[in-house]
């Protein structure tokens, strides 16, 4: 018998993220995830296709009312252009904060037979998400080519990873806080869609940040983490970072979010199986 | 050698909240300000300690709601305990429940590599042991089917036999035989003795007294979440009985559901001998609409096997419902004709409000006619007394 497999259970102590022990299961990360993106498309007509025709419908949409008939400015980008490339990240985050608020009550029934590290649900609901993202961005692509605006790609290798980048760790941090929170209290079932919808326009996804001029809806503009993410994944469309300040507090703001998801997540992991 | 499994003052509590099953927000912020408002604290488990050494196999037995689960579940590192310490030594696998994860939209193929991933098996191991676990459950056919449309007999096997092909050091399993066709049963029973002869370590909880004294060298009695008895699982079990017969107090009234009642659950026993009759008389009352598609009394013997069932529904029974009705029952079960020994019964019901299995209701007591011979031993007698004239000519 190896030395490696001896353990011990003992009331919760102190708070450790156990990077090990999320190691020695990575394997379930994937089979979450693949679950979930397989059960998602199950016995749907279109499958993956949804993944795709979802952003492009809301694109026509917003182009319709925003960019044609309120004819918003957006520093001459073609409006369409700019509206999927917030899109791309917005879905990220709206489907990621969405399965992963809801993730551990859905899956209450295997928290309550089994353990592993309760961390990989809400992670592997967002992983899921990431996956719709890369159909999206296909598109993004397409449009790319289509519109052919001019494209720093140096800009472009750099910023589109780390706007997805800080795109999941603006979703991981809240999405982590709201799945704990859900299962304790499940007032947060009613919360989460609401939460999103008024995100939704607190997010340069369908305006660029230029139109808001009084600086506290600024700084509340800012407090969102996904405001960061979408500017920084925009610079290779715009040429340049419009508001430095800003962005630099919206990220701070997703590095909050995510260690103050973690700590409370981790505080109240234990007593998963007792509330569920 | 050390022990694989070493519990040191285990005990668990339990807030009761006298409320809904989960918190709201609306709870917690009228708790801000009524601080009156004071949990009941009870513990599930008290100070519980033992060991377990390689290659026993170890039986847990008790009451419903001695700790059993309890301490299951913090075995498993479902729920964490509130005071003591566990030290294991081995890879440790546990089954609360068989096909943790089955999603329907699946297939069974799906459903193994989720499932088997779940019970901490690797990837590389799944596709190592996918032939024989399909082989296993015999659900070949249907391997990339939906989940859903399989029978449930079918989604058992399937789930079953992932979990057979676990090789863990310490195998931790909660009554999932109880359940299946009586063949798969057998084939399940046949793999956990194949596992504790191979020199494995299992716990085993349980209520089929029989299937403990037969998979297990030792056992445990569990009782308001302390430690009642422990060594010879015949002797614990034993021990077990008689705890039980000793508590049987019985209530006057059960609740079944919300607003369905049984009163006055009686069983007329004076001296009963194999092959007697026997009265029975109880009442239903429901306070609200409620058809019962579904009655019957069941009759379990002290190991907790079910020997048979009363069938209780007829044309009068089936779709009466009017509000605040009382149902009245009574009759005679003829030629008892049953070995000796105490006899525990229970109702099936099945209605607008609840299904489902009510144990340990009422009992009754069969005992053996004086005579000149020497009865066997209780094990060699079976189930039925059988009526018989002759013998030597």
């Amino acid at each position: 018998m190896k030395e490696a497999d001896e353990f011990t259970i003992t009331p919760p102590a102190k708070l450790t993220l156990n990077f090990r022990e999320l190691w020695q299961y990575r394997e379930l990360f994937y089979f979450f995830t693949w679950r979930d993106v397989k059960v998602k498309y199950k016995q749907t007509l279109l499958g993956i296709f949804w993944a795709i025709l979802q952003p492009i419908f809301m694109m026509l949409i917003f182009t319709l009312f925003f960019g044609r008939s309120l004819g918003v400015e957006t520093q001459g980008v073609p409006y369409p252009l700019f509206v999927f490339s917030g899109l791309v990240l917005w879905n990220l985050f709206s489907t990621g904060i969405t399965n992963a608020g809801n993730s551990m009550v859905t899956n209450s029934n295997i928290i309550k037979k089994i353990y592993f590290p309760r961390l990989i649900i809400p992670v592997s609901s967002i992983l899921s998400s990431l996956v719709d993202l890369f159909f999206a961005f296909i598109v993004f692509i397409g449009l790319l080519i289509w519109y052919a605006p001019e494209i720093n790609l140096i800009n472009a290798l750099i910023f589109w990873p780390l706007g997805i980048i800080l795109g999941c760790i603006a979703t991981f941090g809240p999405g982590c806080w709201l799945s704990a929170l859900n299962i304790k209290y499940r007032d947060f079932r009613y919360v989460i869609p609401f939460l999103v919808q008024a995100l939704l326009f607190l997010s340069p996804v369908i305006y660029p940040q230029v139109v808001v001029q009084q600086r506290w809806l600024q700084i509340l503009l800012a407090v969102n983490p996904m405001y960061g993410a979408i500017e920084i994944f925009r610079i290779p469309l715009n040429g340049e970072l419009l508001n430095p300040s800003l962005v630099e507090l919206s990220i701070l703001s997703g590095f909050i979010f995510l260690i103050g998801g973690l700590i409370y997540f981790k505080r109240t992991e234990m007593y998963f199986a007792d509330l569920a | 050698m050390k022990p694989v499994l070493e519990l040191k003052n285990i005990s668990k509590r339990f807030s009761i909240h006298h409320r809904e099953s989960y918190l709201s927000l609306r709870d917690r912020i009228s708790d801000l300000f009524s601080s009156s408002v004071k949990d009941e604290e009870f513990w599930a488990l008290n100070d519980v300690s033992f060991d377990v050494n390689p290659g026993d196999s170890l039986g847990i037995i008790g009451r419903n709601g001695a700790g059993k689960s309890t301490l299951l579940k913090i075995l498993s590192k479902i729920t964490p305990p509130t005071k003591g310490k566990i030290t294991g030594r081995g890879r440790m696998a546990s089954l609360l429940e068989v096909g943790t994860g089955f999603h329907p939209e699946l297939s069974g193929r799906e459903n193994i590599f989720f499932n088997g991933s779940l019970m901490g098996m690797k990837k590389k191991e799944i596709n190592n042991k996918f032939d024989e676990i399909v082989q296993f459950s015999g659900t070949e056919k249907f391997l990339d089917t939906p989940l859903k449309h399989y029978s449930s007999g079918m989604q058992l096997r399937l789930a079953f036999s992932v979990a057979a092909f676990l090789e863990p050091e310490i195998l931790i399993i909660d009554e999932v035989l109880a359940v299946g066709d009586v063949e798969f049963q057998k084939k399940c029973l046949g793999k956990m003795e194949d596992v504790s002869k191979s020199g494995r370590t299992i716990l085993f909880v349980s209520h089929n007294m029989a299937a403990v004294s037969r998979l297990c060298n030792r056992a445990l009695l569990l009782d308001h979440g302390q430690i009642m008895a422990s060594g010879k699982p015949d002797e614990v079990i034993h021990a077990y009985l008689k705890n039980r017969e000793e508590k049987t107090t019985r209530p006057a009234m059960v609740n079944l559901s919300e607003g369905l009642t049984l009163h006055d659950f009686c069983f007329k026993q004076d001296e009963l001998k194999p092959g007697d009759s026997l009265k029975y008389s109880f009442r239903l009352l429901s306070k609200v609409p409620n058809p019962i598609s579904g009655l019957a009394l069941l009759i379990y013997n002290e190991l907790n096997e079910r020997i048979g069932i009363v069938d209780l529904r007829n044309e009068a029974l089936l779709g009466r419902s009017r509000e605040n009705c009382e149902l009245n029952f009574a009759g005679i079960l003829d030629d008892l004709h049953l070995v000796d020994g105490v006899y525990n019964v229970g109702i099936y019901i099945s209605s607008n409000s609840v299904q489902g299995d009510f144990y340990d209701l009422n009992s009754f007591h069969v005992s053996l006619p004086d005579g000149d011979i020497v009865p066997y031993d209780r094990q060699q007698r079976g189930y039925v007394s059988f009526r018989h004239d002759g013998g030597i000519q």
